[in-house]
C-alpha cells in the first residue's frame, strides 16, 4: 500500500489534465465528477496508508530526477506520520471544499478553468508535503504559488483582483528568495538536499550552530511570504479577492501552512538554532497579536477572516519557536478544520446575500440560514478557544508551552493570551453582526436570501463536526496525547529534544482556566456591545476615533510599503530608464549602428565598378602576399 | 648523342635543364598576368587567366619528370579539371553579357558601383 504512495498526488494531476484539456467539452457533471473524485481516491489512499503505517517512514523512489556532479535529485516520497496527517488533511479538506465548490460555482463560466486549477494546486501541495528532499519541495512550494495567483485572479476581468493576485505572487518570491538561499547554503554545508542526508548531517555536527541558524532564518523568511508572517503578510486579505473556496482550501487550511510543515520537517535544523527559534517565536507572536488588532475593525466577512487567519499562523510559529512541533501541527490540523468551515461559511453567506460581503448590510442571517448559522457558531466557538472545541485544545497546547519557554516565555504567553482574547471578540463581533439583530441589507437581497443547496452545507456540516471534536486527538496528557503519540516515531533525530505533550493539572490548569475565562469575558463584551446593544460600525471614517480610524486602514502598512518600498524603486527604474538605458545602453548600441554604417560609406568608394581596376588590385594583393611570405 | 641518353634511363624532358623550364613558365605566366591587366576584352582575359594556369602546370610537370616523382602531375589534373570548369562557367557568364550588353569590353560593364 505504502508503495503506492506516488499515484496520491498523480491522480489530482490526471484530473487537471483531463479538465484542462476537456475544457468546455466536459459537462459540468463531468467535471465535478472528475474533479472531487480524484481528491476523493487521492484522500481514501492516504487514509490507506495511514492505517498501515506504524511510525516508520518509508521513501517511495518514483525515478531518478538528475544527477549532476555531486548533487542527485531523485523523485521519491517520504511516507512518514507528518507527511501523512498532512496529506489527510489536505485530500480531506480539499474533497470536501471541492464538493462545496460544486454548489459555489455552479453558474460561474470558468467552472471547468476553477477546478482544474484547483486539482492542480492539490498536486502541488502533495507534492509540497510528500517530497523526501528539499528540491522536490520546492518545486511544490513554486507550483502552489502558482495556483494561487491563478485563483486569486480567477476573476481576471477585474483589475482590482489581476492587481491583487500580482500582489501575492509578487510578496511570495521575497520569502521564496530566502528559501532558495537556505536551500543554497544547506546545500554548501552537506553536499546533500535530501532530507535523510541533511537530518543526519546536522545531528552528527550539532555545535555547528552558527550556520544552523543563519539556515534556520532563511528558511523563515521563505515560510513568512508563504505562510503570511510580518512583514511579509500584507498579500493574504487582499488574497480574497479569488472565490471563496479558494480562499478556505488555499489561504486558510492548507498552503498558508506549507511553512509550518517546512519548518516542523526541519526541525532538526531549528532545534539546534536557537536565535533562529527565538526569531520565529517572536515573529509568531508578534504576527498572532498585530494581525489579531486589524481583525477587530475590519467589515468585510472575509477580511476578517484573513486577518483571523493570519493571526492563528501566527499562534503556530510561536509554537515552532518554543520547540512545541507537535502543538503547532496540532493547530495546523484543527485551524484547517474550524479556518475552512468560516470560509465555507462565510461563502455560503455571501451566496445567499448575492455577492453582498460588507458585515454592516447583513444581520439576522439566523433564520434564513440555520444550518450555516449553527455550524458558523462552532466554528466561532471554535477559534475562540472555548471546550471543548477543537482550537482549545491546540492553543492551549501552544500556550503551555510558550509559558514553559526559558527567556521570554512569560511575556509571549501574555501576548497570546491577549491576542486570543482579541480573536474571540472579533469573531464574535463578526457572528453577532452578521446572523443576529435585524437585517440591513437591500430589500431586493432580503427577499433573496435562501439556505445553501445541499452540495454546500454537507461539507459544512463534515467540517463542523470535525471542528469540534478533532480537539480530543490532543488531550493534554502523556498517554492520552493520540496526535504527539502518531507524530512523535516521525522527529527522528530531534526526538529527545522536541517538546512533549503538556501535563494537566497543577499551574498548567491555571493557565488554562485564565486562557478560557479571558475569551468568554472578550465574547461577553462582543455580546454586550453588538448584540445587546446593537452597535453598528461606523460608516463614515470621519466618525471613528483616531486609533481605530489607524487600525481600520490596517496600520497603513501597505501605504508605508508603498512609500519605503514601491516608490524608491519605481523612481530608480525611472532613473535607470532616463539615464542608463537611454543614454547609455541605447547609446552603445545606436553607436555600434552609426559606426557601422560610417565605415560602409568610406569603403564604397573602393567599388568603383571598373573591372579592370579590380584585376588590378587583385594582382597587386596577391604580389604583396606572396613578397610579404617570401622576403 | 641523344639515343645514349635515353637508354641511360632518362625521358627527353629530362635532357633539357630544368632552368630553361622555369624561365619559360615565368614568361608564359607574366605574359598572362599582363594580359589580364591591359586588354580589355573580356574573352582574352579569361584566355590569359588560361595560360596563367597551363604555365603553372608545365612547371609541375617538368618538375615531375626532373624528381621521377609522379605526385606532382595529379596536381595537373586537378588544376586541368578546375580550369575546365571554370572556362564553362566564364564562357556561360560572357555569353549573357555579351547578349544583354553586345559587348565584351570589360569597361562596359561599370554600373555596379558603390
Amino acid at each position: 500500500m505504502i508503495q503506492l504512495a506516488w499515484l496520491i498526488p498523480v491522480l489530482p494531476l490526471l484530473g487537471f489534465a483531463i479538465i484542462g484539456l476537456g475544457g468546455k467539452k466536459l459537462s459540468k457533471g463531468q467535471i465535478s465528477l472528475v474533479g472531487c473524485g480524484s481528491v476523493l481516491l487521492a484522500f481514501l489512499l492516504s487514509l490507506g496508508i495511514f492505517f498501515q503505517l506504524h511510525g516508520q517512514s518509508e521513501v517511495v523512489k518514483v525515478a531518478s530526477w538528475f544527477a549532476t556532479g555531486r548533487l542527485s535529485v531523485d523523485f521519491s516520497f517520504l511516507i512518514d506520520p507528518l507527511s501523512v496527517l498532512f496529506m489527510l488533511i489536505i485530500t480531506g479538506v480539499g474533497f470536501l471544499i471541492h464538493l462545496y465548490s460544486t454548489g459555489y460555482m455552479h453558474d460561474d463560466d470558468g467552472y471547468h478553468r476553477f477546478f482544474s486549477y484547483m486539482n492542480l494546486f492539490v498536486f502541488f501541495m502533495l507534492l509540497l508535503v510528500m517530497g523526501s528532499n528539499y528540491i522536490l519541495m520546492f518545486v511544490g512550494w513554486e507550483g502552489v504559488g502558482l495556483c494561487s495567483y491563478l485563483l486569486i485572479g480567477f476573476w481576471f476581468k477585474n483589475t482590482e483582483y489581476n492587481n491583487a493576485a500580482k500582489k501575492a505572487f509578487i510578496v511570495n518570491r521575497i520569502g521564496d528568495l530566502g528559501f532558495l538561499l537556505g536551500m543554497i547554503l544547506i546545500y554548501v554545508t552537506f553536499k546533500s538536499l535530501d532530507f535523510s542526508v541533511v537530518f543526519k548531517g546536522v545531528h552528527d555536527n550539532a555545535y555547528n550552530q552558527s550556520i544552523y541558524n543563519t539556515i534556520g532564518i532563511l528558511l523563515f523568511i521563505g515560510a513568512c511570504g508563504k505562510s503570511a508572517q510580518i512583514p511579509l503578510y500584507t498579500w493574504l486579505p487582499d488574497a480574497m479577492a479569488g472565490p471563496t473556496p479558494v480562499s478556505a482550501l488555499i489561504h486558510a487550511a492548507t498552503m498558508v501552512t506549507s511553512g509550518i510543515y517546512m519548518i516542523t520537517r526541519s526541525s532538526v535544523i531549528f532545534i539546534n538554532a536557537p536565535v533562529a527559534s527565538e526569531v520565529v517565536a517572536l515573529i509568531g507572536v508578534l504576527t498572532a497579536v498585530f494581525a489579531a488588532t486589524i481583525g477587530l475593525f475590519q467589515n468585510d466577512i472575509k477580511k476578517v477572516l484573513a486577518y483571523s487567519t493570519v493571526s492563528q499562523l501566527g499562534y503556530m510559529f510561536l509554537g515552532l519557536g518554543v520547540g512545541a512541533f507537535t502543538g503547532g501541527v496540532f493547530h495546523v490540523m484543527t485551524h484547517a478544520f474550524f479556518k475552512a468551515l468560516l470560509f465555507l461559511c462565510a461563502g455560503s453567506v455571501i451566496h445567499a446575500m448575492s455577492g453582498e460581503q460588507d458585515i454592516r448590510r447583513m444581520g439576522g442571517l439566523k433564520k434564513a440560514l440555520p444550518i450555516t448559522h449553527l455550524t458558523f457558531l462552532i466554528g466561532t466557538l471554535a477559534i475562540s478557544g472555548l471546550p471543548p472545541f477543537s482550537g482549545f485544545f491546540s492553543k492551549d497546547e501552544i500556550l503551555g508551552h510558550v509559558y514553559e519557554h526559558e527567556g521570554s516565555g512569560k511575556l509571549y504567553w501574555v501576548l497570546g493570551v491577549i491576542g486570543s482574547m482579541l480573536t474571540a471578540f472579533y469573531m464574535f463581533r463578526l457572528y453577532f453582526l452578521t446572523f443576529h439583530g435585524k437585517f440591513r441589507g437591500t430589500h431586493e437581497q432580503e427577499h433573496h436570501l435562501h439556505e445553501s443547496p445541499k452540495s454546500m452545507t454537507v461539507p459544512l456540516m463534515i467540517l463542523a463536526g470535525l471542528a469540534a471534536v478533532a480537539g480530543f486527538l490532543g488531550i493534554p496528557n502523556a498517554h492520552q496525547h493520540l496526535l504527539y503519540n502518531f507524530l512523535e516515531p516521525g522527529y527522528g533525530y530531534a526526538k529527545t529534544w522536541i517538546e512533549g505533550p503538556s501535563h494537566f493539572g497543577g499551574e498548567e490548569l491555571k493557565l488554562m482556566l485564565i486562557a478560557i475565562a479571558s475569551a468568554g469575558a472578550a465574547i461577553y463584551l462582543a455580546f454586550m456591545i453588538y448584540r445587546k446593544n446593537n452597535v453598528l460600525p461606523k460608516e463614515k471614517e470621519e466618525d471613528m476615533p483616531k486609533i481605530q480610524r489607524v487600525i481600520f486602514h490596517k496600520y497603513y502598512v501597505d501605504e508605508f510599503y508603498d512609500a519605503v518600498i514601491r516608490k524608491p524603486l519605481d523612481w530608480l527604474s525611472e532613473m535607470f530608464y532616463k539615464f542608463f538605458e537611454l543614454k547609455f545602453i541605447d547609446g552603445i548600441v545606436n553607436g555600434i549602428g552609426s559606426g557601422v554604417k560610417w565605415m560602409g560609406s568610406m569603403a564604397r568608394y573602393v567599388q568603383t565598378g571598373s573591372i579592370g581596376f579590380y584585376l588590378f588590385a587583385m594582382s597587386l594583393a596577391v604580389m604583396l602576399i606572396f613578397m610579404i611570405k617570401f622576403f | 648523342m641523344s639515343t645514349m641518353l635515353l637508354d641511360a634511363g632518362h625521358s627527353a624532358i629530362q635532357v633539357i635543364p630544368i632552368s630553361w623550364y622555369v624561365t619559360f613558365s615565368a614568361v608564359l605566366f607574366g605574359m598572362g598576368v599582363l594580359g589580364v591587366l591591359y586588354r580589355r576584352n573580356a574573352i582574352i582575359i579569361l584566355m590569359c587567366i588560361e595560360m596563367m594556369l597551363n604555365a603553372v602546370n608545365l612547371l609541375l610537370v617538368a618538375f615531375s619528370a626532373q624528381h621521377s616523382d609522379p605526385r606532382a602531375q595529379v596536381f595537373v589534373f586537378f588544376v586541368m579539371a578546375v580550369a575546365a570548369a571554370e572556362v564553362a562557367v566564364g564562357l556561360a557568364i560572357l555569353m549573357i553579357i555579351y547578349r544583354n550588353t553586345k559587348t565584351t569590353d570589360i569597361d562596359a560593364l561599370n554600373k555596379l558601383k558603390g
